[in-house]
This record gives C-alpha cells, sequence and structure tokens, in this order.
C-alpha cells in the first residue's frame, strides 16, 4: 500500500515537473463557469478569445462546462479565469467582483454560489 | 479494513461513473426536418436530409428536388427520361455538383450525371446558391449541389427498396453493410431499374419515355480512428446504362442506321474508384489536413436518328486540403492545391473533337466568425489551365443577424468554365437541326470560355403566429456573363448556333418563401420564383426558351404521431409553372410549329407511406395527378426524317399520370 502512494506520488511530481520544464502550446484545459443561457455563452466565449493563447473556447450551456485550449507561452489557466470573471461570470477558480456581477444582462444573473 | 475500505470506495466510484454515463445517454430525440435551413451558415445552404428524399417517387438525385423551391426541375424530354435541373434559372452546367465534395457531375456526364446516383444512397444533400466555395474548383457559377452518401460505419446491415410504376419502370435497391473491425466498416450498394414496356400516351407514334436498363453498384470503405485522428474513405463504383427511343416501331437490330424508323440508343458506361484521407492534428482539433483523389472514367455511345454521337472521357481529379487557424478559431482557414487531367474521345458524326484538358491550381479561403451574429468566408484561387489560361477566382460570402432569428446573406463571385456544347446540348441531336459553330478562334470547339459574375442577397426571419413556427424570407440573384457559349435556337428550326456571345446576358431570379405549421405535423411550404433570362441572340434579345417567367411551389405534409413503431405519413405538392419562351419555329409549315410561348399548367404529385414497424414501411403515390400533357412533343413527328423534325422541346410532362408503389425493408 505504502509502495502504491509512493509510486503514484513520484508520478505525480515527475508529470508536474515535466510540465513545468515543457510549456504546452496546445493545452486542452477544462473549467466551470456559472451561467445560464446563449447571451452568457457569448460573452463567455468572447471573454476567453480576449486571452491571448486562446485557440479554441466552448462553453456548454447545459454543463456549465468551458473547454478552451490554449498556448501556455502566452498565458495561463489563471489568466484565463480572471478574464472570465472580469466579465462578470464566477468561475471554479475565480469569483467574479459583485459590481461585475451587477452589470450582468437580467436574464444572465445566474444563482451565485456562496 | 484498509483494503475493504479501499474496495468500498472504489465501488462507490465506479457507482458514481455509471449514474454519470446513464445521464449522458438521454438524448432528446427531436424531429427531423425534411429541409433545414442554417441561420449560423454564412452561405446560402440548404440541407435536404434523407428524409425529404423519401417524398419524391424516385429514385435519383435528379428527382430529388421536386419538393425544394431552392431548385427547378423541368420535364425530361421523351429522349433522354432524364428530369434537367435549375438553379437561379441556370442549367446544371453552371453548378457545381459534387458528391462528398469531389467533382461529379461535369463533362461527358453532364446530361444524364444526375440520374446515376440512386437515391437510396443518398445521406443528405447540401445545396448553396450563388457563388460556392472556391475549394472544390472555379467552375460553379450559379451554385453548388453537394451529395453526401451512406456512411458505412453508421449503416444498418440490410436494406431493401422495391418500387414499380405504372409507366413500367421498376427499381430494385439492396444494401448491405458489415462492420469489419472497431475502426473498418464497409458498405456494398446495388441498384437495378428497368422501363420494360413501350409507352405512346400521347399516340404521336414516338415513346413518351425511353426503355431502359441500369445497374449500379458501389462498394465503400471507411476507416475512423479516434485515437490517432485519421480517417479514410475508399470506393469503388461501376455503372452500366442503356438507353432506346424514338418510334414506337423501330427495333434496334432492323433499323439503326436506316430511314425505315427513327430510333436511338445511348448506352453509358461508367467506372470511378475514389480515396479520401484525413488527420486531424492530436491536441488540435482545428487543425486537420486532407487528401483526396479521383479517377473516372466515363463512356457514352450513342446515336439519335443518323447522328452519332460518342464521348469518353477518362479524368482525373485530386485536392489537397489544409485546414488550420490564424491565433484561435474565430479565424480560420483552407488552403490547398487541386489538379485535374480530362482525356476526352469526342466524336460528332466523323468530326473529331477529341482533346486533353488539365488544370493546376492553389486556394486559400478565410473564414472569420466573431461567434455571435457575423461571419465572412473570403476566398480566393489561382488556376492555370490548358485552355482557360492562367486566372484568379475571387468568392466572397457574409452573414449577419441583425436580431433574433433573423439572417441577412450577401454573396459575390467569379466563375469560369468550358462549355461542352455537344455533351450539355445532346437532346438537340434528335432534331433535324444542323449544328453549327461560328466562331472558330477559341480554344474549345473554337469558343471561349464562359466567364461570369454572380452576385445575391438574402433575408430570413423565423416567427410565431398563432404560436405555430413559421418562417419567411426572400432572395434576389444575378448572374452577369461576360463571355458565354450562347445555343441559338432563335434563329432557324433547322439549325442550333454555337458562338461567343455579343451583347449582354443576364439571369436575374428573385425568390420568395413562406412556411408555416399550420396545425400540429401538418407543415406548409410555399416559394414564389420570378426569372428574367435574357440573352442577345443574333436575332435579337430573347428570353431563354424553356424557362418559365414566373413559378409557384407548394407542398403540404401531414404525419401521424409515432405509435407503436406504426405511422402514417402524407406529401402533396403543386408545381405551377407560367408561360415559357419556345425556341423559333415560325418558319416551318403551320403543323409544325410551335407557339412563341408555351401555355402555363400545374403539376401535382400525392404520396402517402404507412410505416408499419421501424424496419417496414410501404408507399404508394402518383406524378402528375392531374393528368397534364404537353399538346405536341415532336415537331414533324410523321416524318423524322424530314427537314422539319425536332423532339427536343419538353416544357410540360409529356407522359399523362403515373402512379407508383414501392417498400422498404431494414434490418438493424
Amino acid at each position: 500500500m505504502k509502495h502504491l502512494i509512493l509510486i503514484a506520488m513520484i508520478t505525480f511530481l515527475g508529470f508536474s515537473a515535466q510540465a513545468q520544464t515543457k510549456k504546452n502550446k496546445n493545452l486542452k484545459y477544462t473549467t466551470e463557469v456559472n451561467g445560464n443561457c446563449e447571451q452568457c455563452k457569448k460573452r463567455i466565449e468572447k471573454a476567453a478569445f480576449g486571452v491571448p493563447g486562446v485557440k479554441s473556447a466552448s462553453w456548454d450551456i447545459g454543463s456549465h462546462e468551458l473547454t478552451v485550449i490554449l498556448n501556455e507561452e502566452k498565458s495561463s489557466p489563471a489568466d484565463l479565469n480572471k478574464a472570465i470573471a472580469k466579465v462578470g461570470h464566477d468561475t471554479k477558480e475565480v469569483k467574479a467582483t459583485d459590481s461585475d456581477y451587477a452589470n450582468l444582462h437580467s436574464c444572465c444573473k445566474y444563482d451565485r454560489e456562496k | 479494513m484498509q483494503k475493504n475500505i479501499m474496495l468500498f470506495c472504489m465501488v462507490l466510484f465506479s457507482i458514481s461513473a455509471f449514474s454519470q454515463e446513464d445521464l449522458e445517454e438521454v438524448k432528446i430525440t427531436k424531429k427531423q426536418k425534411g429541409i433545414k435551413k442554417s441561420y449560423t451558415l454564412t452561405s446560402n445552404t440548404s440541407v435536404i436530409t434523407s428524409k425529404e428524399l423519401l417524398k419524391a417517387a424516385c429514385c435519383n438525385l435528379a428527382e430529388s428536388f421536386e419538393t425544394n423551391p431552392s431548385i427547378d426541375v423541368n420535364f425530361s424530354d421523351a429522349l433522354t427520361g432524364t428530369k434537367q435541373i435549375k438553379m437561379l434559372g441556370l442549367t446544371s452546367p453552371y453548378l457545381m455538383i459534387t458528391e462528398e465534395n469531389i467533382p461529379s457531375v461535369r463533362g461527358a456526364s453532364q446530361a444524364y450525371g444526375l440520374s446515376f446516383t440512386p437515391g437510396t444512397w443518398i445521406e443528405s444533400v447540401q445545396i448553396t446558391k450563388g457563388a460556392g466555395s472556391v475549394i472544390n474548383g472555379y467552375e460553379s457559377i450559379s451554385g453548388q449541389i453537394n451529395t453526401e452518401l451512406l456512411k458505412p460505419l453508421n449503416d444498418i446491415p440490410f436494406f431493401l427498396n422495391v418500387y414499380g410504376s405504372t409507366d413500367s419502370r421498376f427499381e430494385v435497391n439492396t444494401h448491405f453493410n458489415k462492420k469489419l473491425s472497431d475502426k473498418w466498416a464497409t458498405s456494398l450498394f446495388v441498384h437495378g431499374n428497368a422501363r420494360v414496356a413501350k409507352n405512346d400516351m400521347n399516340n404521336d407514334g414516338f415513346l413518351d419515355n425511353p426503355l431502359g436498363k441500369q445497374i449500379n453498384v458501389l462498394n465503400r470503405y471507411q476507416y475512423y480512428n479516434a485515437e490517432s485522428g485519421l480517417v479514410s474513405f475508399i470506393n469503388f463504383r461501376y455503372m452500366n446504362d442503356k438507353k432506346q427511343t424514338g418510334e414506337v416501331d423501330f427495333d434496334k437490330d432492323r433499323d439503326r442506321g436506316t430511314t425505315n424508323h427513327w430510333g436511338s440508343e445511348i448506352n453509358t458506361e461508367r467506372f470511378d474508384v475514389s480515396t479520401k484521407i484525413g488527420y486531424v492534428f492530436k491536441d488540435m482539433p482545428y487543425q486537420s489536413i486532407g487528401f483526396q483523389n479521383a479517377f473516372n472514367s466515363h463512356n457514352q455511345n450513342s446515336y439519335f436518328g443518323l447522328n452519332l454521337y460518342d464521348i469518353k472521357q477518362n479524368s482525373f481529379y485530386s485536392n489537397l486540403i489544409f485546414n488550420s487557424i490564424i491565433n484561435n478559431t474565430m479565424h480560420k482557414f483552407t488552403t490547398g492545391l487541386n489538379f485535374s487531367y480530362d482525356q476526352y474521345q469526342e466524336f460528332v458524326n466523323t468530326t473529331d473533337y477529341s482533346r486533353i484538358d488539365n488544370s493546376v491550381g492553389a486556394f486559400f479561403e478565410y473564414t472569420y466568425d466573431n461567434t455571435d451574429n457575423f461571419s465572412l468566408i473570403l476566398g480566393g484561387r489561382v488556376d492555370n489551365h490548358n485552355r482557360l489560361g492562367f486566372f484568379v477566382t475571387p468568392r466572397l460570402h457574409m452573414r449577419y443577424n441583425p436580431w433574433k432569428d433573423g439572417v441577412i446573406r450577401f454573396s459575390a463571385g467569379r466563375g469560369k468554365r468550358s462549355a461542352n456544347i455537344f455533351a450539355e446540348n445532346q437532346q438537340l441531336f434528335a432534331s433535324s437541326r444542323t449544328f453549327s459553330i461560328l466562331d472558330h478562334s477559341g480554344k474549345i470547339y473554337g469558343l471561349n470560355p464562359e466567364i461570369a459574375w454572380n452576385y445575391g442577397i438574402s433575408f430570413s426571419q423565423k416567427f410565431k403566429i398563432f404560436n405555430k413556427n413559421a418562417e419567411a424570407g426572400f432572395d434576389f440573384y444575378r448572374t452577369d456573363f461576360q463571355n458565354q457559349a450562347v445555343v441559338d435556337l432563335m434563329q432557324s428550326p433547322q439549325e442550333v448556333l454555337f458562338y461567343n456571345l455579343k451583347g449582354s446576358s443576364f439571369a436575374n431570379s428573385f425568390q420568395f418563401e413562406f412556411n408555416y405549421e399550420l396545425i400540429h405535423n401538418l407543415n406548409l411550404r410555399t416559394a414564389y420564383k420570378y426569372y428574367d433570362i435574357q440573352t442577345d441572340y443574333l436575332k435579337g434579345t430573347f428570353q431563354r426558351p424553356l424557362q418559365a417567367k414566373h413559378r409557384f411551389l407548394g407542398n403540404l405534409e401531414y404525419e401521424t404521431q409515432l405509435s407503436n413503431g406504426k405511422q402514417w405519413k402524407f406529401d402533396y405538392t403543386f408545381n405551377w409553372s407560367g408561360k415559357q419562351q419556345l425556341p423559333y419555329t415560325a418558319s416551318n409549315p403551320v403543323e409544325d410549329q410551335f407557339p412563341d410561348f408555351s401555355p402555363s399548367y400545374a403539376v401535382m404529385n400525392m404520396q402517402v407511406t404507412r410505416v408499419l414497424s421501424p424496419v417496414f414501411e410501404v408507399y404508394a403515390g402518383g406524378e402528375n395527378i392531374g393528368n397534364y400533357k404537353q399538346q405536341k412533343a415532336i415537331l414533324g413527328a410523321e416524318d423524322p426524317f424530314g427537314p422539319n423534325f425536332d423532339a427536343s422541346v419538353a416544357y410540360a410532362p409529356i407522359f399523362g399520370q403515373m402512379y407508383y408503389a414501392g417498400l422498404r425493408f431494414k434490418i438493424k
């Protein structure tokens, strides 16, 4: 059992070490973004495309999942999360400010997780 | 203990994993529409689904447009028995017709090519009005029709369709499908049709429909590997088609080459091989590369009375396509190379018109999509062709959604082509007309290439009337010919003249469409079309012969709710055609004249389908149930070798009403 954990840890470390040394030009990154409707979809995707290095972006209304392919040499997933929050949509990582949320169109005022 | 906890955890996890999968399995099945119009595509494209194809009596691609407002189906002449199609008022040579994006109906196959694709093979048809994409070539002027055939990996193991009609036409379609592995699948399609009995409903001594026999076999293989991103198609196809027409008393063994009786035979043999390889880059779903290759050999041997016409075309087509993005998927591009080679052996009576055409070209197409309400496709290609020379083809498409459920589109583009004047006008061989080419300096039968610009705008809006779905739209297109290989039937009934356009030639088309769901499951589709197609002929400016200025289409479809796999489907189509300019015949004796314009007329088709189970259905219907017939189908029918004979003018159905029945059986 201990061995297993050790192996798992080493593999994990190995992976992250590799990821650090070599930045992925086509990183597929998925995060959860809160929103309601077709209008939210357009806003979220537009914000994602505004982040340098984002090559494709698609947000699914049903699952709330935003899937992007981004060039890590130009920006990081953190930058993406920030940019999405900036237009008023909470992501799993970054919450939008109350004022940005307040600016959303009435149909886009999703229920915020506390 | 630890182990137990782990096991428990694992079981718990796997359950939640299962339940998630279950959730994903829930499918919302929406009723499939017969004709789909997109509000987000950049080009004015409508998609005919296989459901719509089932509405037509039968049986091949040429006949599948009867219920479609974008395409006009003209009546088959007594000779070829094939329905010719028009888009924006221009005949099929001005369309780019492709099968899975490989040009299919071109050159020698222009006259009958659409009838060589059986309807049951078709998965869907995409119809684009106006200048098309530059990816497949430079020839399209008024539109593109792309046919997608059934894909082996999605096909059912067995399909059978049997059809018979009162004009004594019989068809059998059988499909076999086998999954060879999880990545390979193959389909075998076998089609046979025959018209066995002679029909002469108008008692002019000539057959109303040709006798015919066709065997058509397609074997295709599909490979799909999701992990590596590799996809491939390989197709093999063989077709043999024989037609005989002319006088009822004509016996081909006894009367061929004599003036005993007038008769004609058109025999075509065709062989096709095509391959496609595509690769989607790993981790980059927006980037792909594709390579298509097609070889075909088309061999037509025919005679029309004493006129002999043979054409054999061997062609090779190759297309390399690369798709990717600039920065992100809002900016996409497609670029690549085409190569085509056509070897023609063509004989008109004793004159040899054999030649070799080849061209090499490069294209680049840029697509911008703001992911919201605007998109644009800007394309261009350069080609070097041994007869057309070196030339540039620009095309532009734009789409804008000004508000919800509304779309405005604009397109413009240039097309250039060499007119295969004999192959495209071979129905004229069934007349006493002499063929004269008045120009001699050009490289294509002495003529110059045809060049035209096409511009169009369209608007569509969806809305609700009494809480039911409605849709209204209009479009306007103009085609301006800079040069045209004019086919002049206005000079003399004893002659057909071919010459380079002197003056102007244009085609304006306007269409208004209104669709409405009258009550649940009862849909109405209507379209009014106006055409103004003028050409400067030697004798003056005339409307293009055999083209109605006004047309109206109405289609009603009703289906009952599906219960226990059982269902009724009803379909009714009304087609009204206004008066048409007819070829000049005023110098003939009175009994061998057509009026200047044809009368207007209406044709009605009906069909009933009874779905008995998900695997078995029967259908029956009637075409031209109002029994409208062209009064005089053939000029000079009493003296077919005399100077006034002309069997090429078909402006209305020649055969009256026709009834048919058929069945479809599937093993799923």
